[in-house]
């Protein structure tokens, strides 16, 4: 209904990866995203802030349709990466997921040793020719993870036996080893202690040299913290987007600056 | 029937007990209601489980005890001289037990004089002939010992019968008298009560622990007995299993080890039809089915397990036995002749899998949907199919369980009685041919109590030891499963 | 900063989404294969179901309808004298009923020899029925009597498809003429078919008479069995569930009760027979093939499945309301006696009504404590010799006309079976019911 609204933003320095126009969303009856238009760059930290359900999260699981796995959800408009629309018929959620990875807000590493842990996507998706190969990418991913260092001496021992932050950035690993372009985060620090936290967030910039990542936080701090772009959702609505410095510190919708002032959440 | 009688008196006076404790509290208290300390019907109720618990308790035991009393006191008085050759006290005793209810009915019958049955020293050709007009089983004739030890046991039950009736109406006139007494005002009738009824429901409670040790006991003594007749190695280790079906011990080749391989035979082509397919079901109705499909295919499966085990029995006797015949057997389909006759490992195993699928499958969709979804989401997220993760993150999660349940439905198989005794035939063979008969422990079982050897024989006795062997094995299992099941159920609450 | 730094994890050449690439459509066709086994598991989980019920409902059903011969029969004063005074009596009635009965079929314009060998394979011995009953009602000499007869279980074999003419083997029970001369007596509308209520009410007849034999006995039987577990199972149940889920303290003696009942709902069922020979039969001395004994075994059978159904129906219960009435000064035992259970009741009838049906349909230990093989031949006389009186249950009865050598009795085991799952059906229909009109969500 408000096409035309254009973002405020600062010098354009990366190519557009996703770009939404006009998403709703709907679970059964109730209208869970309205009219969302976002442009998300490549190589950049993009931040999703808002109060408890006001659907960031929900928004975020449409970029790789991992909405589809729930029954009543209802996704309508347009999401493109690179171009190509991620809601075509022709395109294979699982083809998409592969190519836009997710950590999730509670670790979830698999009942598995933590080296399965990291090669199942590689398995799955067939990039490895040979032990020596998958070897490499676990390797490759761990470090990547920030955590090869603490788990190389034990890399049979399941997954689950790791702590919390070590968990979740197995999870990071565990996505990045399947070389995704997008890299989705559902809150991955909200589960962990502040030590964890600020490893995990020290991963999360670092990523940002070879990903396009979208996090979605609960704390504001922690966005102006690892991202270069925020969006603030309130009940469903995309109320401002732009760079994070100038979110935090120049909002231009009231609402943002009442959420931001801690007036409203 | 007396002691039907005696319950109902005492149940009565329980019932006056009641009313009148009620009303005593009430006139006592000045007052009114209110002088009470708990409500009226709490004084009633004082009184009236002064009388039960009392009178219907030793009611209870001296039942379980007088036959106990009876049988040593009546086993003294035969002499170790008129024990026959190769039978035991055991034998002899179940012999007087038999004479002595026969005794009993035939005078009621009519068809004995009473003058007769307390003769010490009758004609014992006539005792045999009115016993036999009674239509009571009498094996050979009866001895003078024998009468005599039948005497003695009918003499001494009625009295035990007279002084337990005194016993226990006394035991309720003090009861409520007691109870009636307590009814005053100040009286704390509630908190006694609660406490009664708080014993009362401990009392069920240890039901369960009480058949327990029924179970154990009553195995345990008959299968001691059984291998005081016959010894336990060759029990064990036999690789023959052939009862004589006259004969007392001696003959007969009583040997575990054919059962228990059919047993085994049989629970595998069970489990090798049940476990993939209610695996797959629950996969699909857990992972795949549609809200509605689900709603309609599952209770649909469940009914197979509602089916009692005689409709499989039949079922297996009378369709799939001939079908398989018509394939397998003589002149059949595939033209070959393995299969014999209906009766074999396979139909009773078929039969078994169809009925343990549901089983399975609700075992196991309860465990996979308890799989948390953060897991599969884990799955997804990285671009898995959804095969792909059902395979490699949600079963490897779910395997533990899945294991219990399987084990599960093991023993159930190797317990299942009327699908093997209709569907698996009494030939004991250790043979590796499925479409051969063979049979279990659970159809031995029944063969060996239902058949007309004596229940003192080790033609008799050996179900107890074979029911002990499966007792220990399926709890074995069930321990196990349970364990792992719970175990696996903690992991994810 | 957010400068692209080019280092060697860059991310491939961006592939495009919009077509599927080799590797993803094996893993798409893999996927699909999956969902087809599970499909077909069902399938085939179902497909057994209908094999079942279609060979019950087809092998069964015949049970239910009878072949009956049907003649109008006048016995005179004289006839009857006459018949009494020869030295085969029932001869002489059999004469006279075989001649009334070519006399009816030439009345409907039909030629048929009827001698009295053919008569005797397709009827059985009719003379003694006969005389039996002029014998024991002289006032309807002279009068015209309806007589139905059952034919014999070949000739109704043949009316229901278990006997054919291809492949007929003559037998000195049943000649190829027969089958002309029924044929002709159909014709005639003299042999037809009708609902058989003697097996819906009859007591089982003897081994070689499998057209008499009814269910109606062994339903009385397991009616006083059920009764038996009802009235034992569900109050001892409920207290024992009332004692675990509210009153027991964590200790070891609850949680070796809590063992106990878990395993003993494993527990095969022929143990339970085996437990109710030793201890009901062989040593407390109650009566054997008794309903009484039947119950008791049931019910120690059927307490853990009530104990556990029970349990979760009162787990269901909010705390809060617990909370409410010991908040108004309300006892333990009060709280949990007036608000507790009652919100709890539901639950529990449907879980006693399902553990019922499981115990009806139970066979196994009814076979050690000698409710098979015994031919129930009558109702008891009376409600207290329900209990005790030898009986069989209709399970078990099943199982005895299963195990008998005349293959006309299997016809009867499946009409047996059709009686048990009618009454199983109404139980879980029952439940079904309690549990949609009352079920609580909290």
């Amino acid at each position: 209904m408000n096409d035309m609204r254009i973002i405020e933003r600062g010098t354009l320095v990366n190519d557009i990866k996703i770009s939404a126009k006009g998403v709703q969303v709907y679970y059964a009856d109730n209208h869970a995203i309205k009219d969302v238009d976002v442009e998300i760059e490549d190589k950049t930290v993009t931040a999703f802030i808002g109060p408890s359900g006001c659907g960031k999260s929900t928004f975020l699981r449409c970029l790789n349709r991992m909405n589809d796995t729930i029954d009543i959800c209802r996704v309508e408009g347009h999401i493109a990466i690179d171009g190509q629309d991620i809601y075509d018929p022709q395109v294979d959620p699982v083809q998409l997921r592969a190519k836009v990875g997710m950590v999730f807000q509670k670790p979830n590493p698999f009942p598995k040793s933590i080296y399965d842990n990291i090669a199942y996507g590689p398995r799955i998706h067939g990039l490895a020719r040979n032990k020596a190969e998958l070897d490499e990418i676990v390797e490759k991913s761990l470090r990547r993870g920030a955590i090869w260092d603490e788990v190389k001496d034990r890399l049979d021992a399941p997954g689950t036996s790791l702590s919390g932050g070590q968990q979740q950035r197995l999870c990071i690993a565990r996505a990045v080893a399947t070389e995704p372009e997008v890299l989705l985060m559902d809150e991955p620090c909200s589960a962990l202690d502040p030590i964890a936290t600020s490893q995990v967030e020290e991963l999360i910039d670092e990523l940002r040299q070879s990903f396009s990542v979208v996090i979605v936080t609960h704390s504001m701090q922690q966005a102006a913290r690892v991202s270069q772009k925020t969006a603030f959702f309130h009940l469903g609505n995309l109320v401002e987007y732009g760079e994070t410095g100038k979110i935090f510190t120049n909002p231009e919708d009231s609402r943002t600056e009442s959420y931001i002032t801690g007036r409203i959440g | 029937m007396p002691v039907l009688w005696l319950f109902l008196i005492v149940l009565a006076v329980a019932i006056l007990g009641y009313l009148l404790g009620r009303a005593r509290a009430l006139s006592a208290a000045p007052e009114g209601r209110r002088g009470l300390h708990s409500l009226p019907v709490y004084y009633g109720a004082n009184v009236a489980l002064k009388v039960l618990v009392p009178a219907l308790g030793i009611l209870i035991l001296w039942l379980l005890v007088q036959p106990f009393v009876i049988d040593r006191a009546v086993s003294g008085t035969i002499p170790d001289s008129d024990i026959a050759e190769g039978a035991s006290r055991g034998l002899v005793m179940s012999e007087v037990a038999r004479v002595a209810d026969g005794v009993k009915a035939a005078v009621g019958a009519g068809t004995m004089p009473a003058a007769m049955a307390a003769d010490p020293s009758p004609d014992l050709e006539a005792v045999t002939q009115a016993l036999k007009d009674a239509g009571q089983v009498v094996t050979g004739d009866v001895t003078q010992t024998v009468f005599a030890a039948a005497q003695k046991y009918n003499a001494m039950a009625a009295q035990g019968g007279l002084y337990m009736t005194i016993l226990v109406l006394l035991a309720a006139a003090a009861g409520c008298v007691m109870g009636l007494h307590e009814a005053k005002p100040d009286f704390r009738a509630r908190n006694v009560v609660e406490k009664g009824i708080r014993a009362l429901l401990i009392a069920a409670a240890s039901i369960a622990i009480l058949t327990t040790v029924g179970i154990v006991l009553s195995l345990i003594f008959n299968t001691v007995e059984f291998f005081r007749l016959y010894p336990a190695s060759q029990f064990f280790f036999s690789l023959e299993w052939a009862p004589s079906f006259s004969g007392r011990g001696g003959a007969s080749e009583l040997g575990i080890l054919p059962l228990l391989w059919g047993t085994l035979y049989i629970s595998f082509v069970a489990l090798a039809v049940a476990v993939p397919i209610g695996l797959f079901a629950a996969i699909y109705l857990s992972e795949y089915a549609s809200p509605r499909l689900r709603a309609v295919a599952k209770p649909l499966l469940e009914v197979l397990a509602g089916i009692p085990t005689i409709v499989y029995g039949l079922f297996a006797l009378l369709t799939v036995g001939p079908l398989l015949v018509s394939v397998f057997g003589d002149g059949g389909y595939l033209g070959v002749s393995w299969q014999g006759g209906g009766r074999a490992v396979m139909t009773a195993g078929l039969v078994m899998g169809i009925m343990l699928i549901p089983f399975v499958s609700s075992l196991s969709d309860d465990i996979i949907n308890a799989v948390p979804q953060a897991m599969r989401d884990g799955s997804y997220g990285l671009g898995a199919t959804q095969s792909e993760t059902i395979k490699q993150v949600v079963l490897p999660a779910a395997l533990p369980g899945i294991v219990g349940a399987i084990l599960l439905a093991a023993s159930r198989a190797i317990g299942e009685t009327m699908i093997v005794v209709l569907g698996a035939g009494a030939a004991a063979r250790l043979s590796l041919n499925p479409f051969e008969a063979m049979t279990t422990v659970t159809a031995k079982i029944v063969s060996q109590l239902t058949g007309d050897s004596d229940f003192a024989s080790p033609e008799a006795l050996v179900a107890f030891a074979l029911g002990m062997s499966l007792f220990v094995i399926t709890l074995g299992l069930n321990v196990v499963a349970l364990a792992i099941v719970r175990k696996y159920r903690e992991q994810y609450d | 900063m957010s400068d692209a730094s080019m280092d060697s994890t860059a991310p491939r050449q961006s592939r495009t989404l919009l077509e599927t690439d080799a590797r993803t459509r094996r893993r798409n066709a893999a996927e699909k294969r999956f969902r087809m086994y599970g499909l077909a598991a069902i399938g085939i989980g179902l497909f057994f179901l209908i094999v079942l019920a279609a060979s019950i409902l087809r092998s069964g059903l015949p049970a239910f309808t009878q072949t009956v011969l049907s003649v109008d029969f006048v016995l005179t004063q004289e006839q009857f004298d006459k018949a009494e005074g020869t030295l085969f009596k029932t001869k002489a009635y059999e004469g006279y009923f075989n001649a009334a009965l070519v006399s009816q079929l030439q009345s409907q314009g039909l030629e048929a020899e009827v001698d009295a060998k053919a008569a005797e394979r397709i009827l059985g011995k009719t003379g003694s029925t006969i005389r039996e009953f002029y014998r024991a009602n002289p006032d309807q000499l002279g009068q015209e009597v309806r007589f139905d007869l059952s034919v014999s279980s070949r000739v109704d074999g043949y009316f229901k498809g278990r006997v054919t003419r291809d492949g007929f083997v003559e037998s000195r029970f049943l000649m190829l003429a027969d089958l002309d001369l029924v044929d002709a007596l159909t014709e005639g509308g003299i042999i037809r078919q009708q609902f058989n209520w003697n097996f819906v009410t009859g007591a089982d007849s003897g081994v070689d008479n499998p057209g008499g034999a009814g269910i109606g006995a062994s339903v009385v039987g397991s009616f006083f069995m059920m009764l038996v577990v009802l009235v034992l199972s569900l109050p001892i149940g409920v207290a024992a569930s009332i004692y675990l889920e509210e009153f027991a303290p964590q200790n070891r003696f609850t949680d070796l009760i809590e063992v106990n009942i878990s395993n003993l709902a494993a527990v095969p069922s022929i143990v339970f027979g085996i437990l109710g020979l030793a201890v009901f039969i062989q040593f407390m001395h109650l009566p054997q093939s008794a309903p009484l004994v039947g119950g008791l075994v049931l019910t120690l059978m059927t307490l853990p499945t009530i104990i556990i159904s029970t349990r979760a129906s009162l787990k269901a219960v909010p705390p809060s309301i617990r909370d409410a009435a010991l908040g108004l000064g309300a006892s333990k035992m009060q709280s949990v006696f007036h608000h507790v259970l009652p919100l709890a009741a539901p639950g529990i009838l449907t879980g006693t009504i399902i553990g019922l049906a499981q115990a009806l349909g139970e066979t196994a230990p009814l076979l050690l404590i000698g409710m098979v093989g015994f031919v129930a031949r009558g109702y008891p006389e009376t409600f207290a010799a329900g209990f005790t009186d030898p009986n069989s249950a209709m399970p078990a009865q099943i199982y005895t006309w299963a195990s008998r050598a005349d293959a006309g009795f299997y016809e009867k085991a499946w009409g047996g079976i059709i009686v048990l799952l009618l009454f199983l059906l109404t139980m879980n229909i029952i439940a079904i019911i309690l549990r949609r009109r009352f079920e609580r969500r909290w």
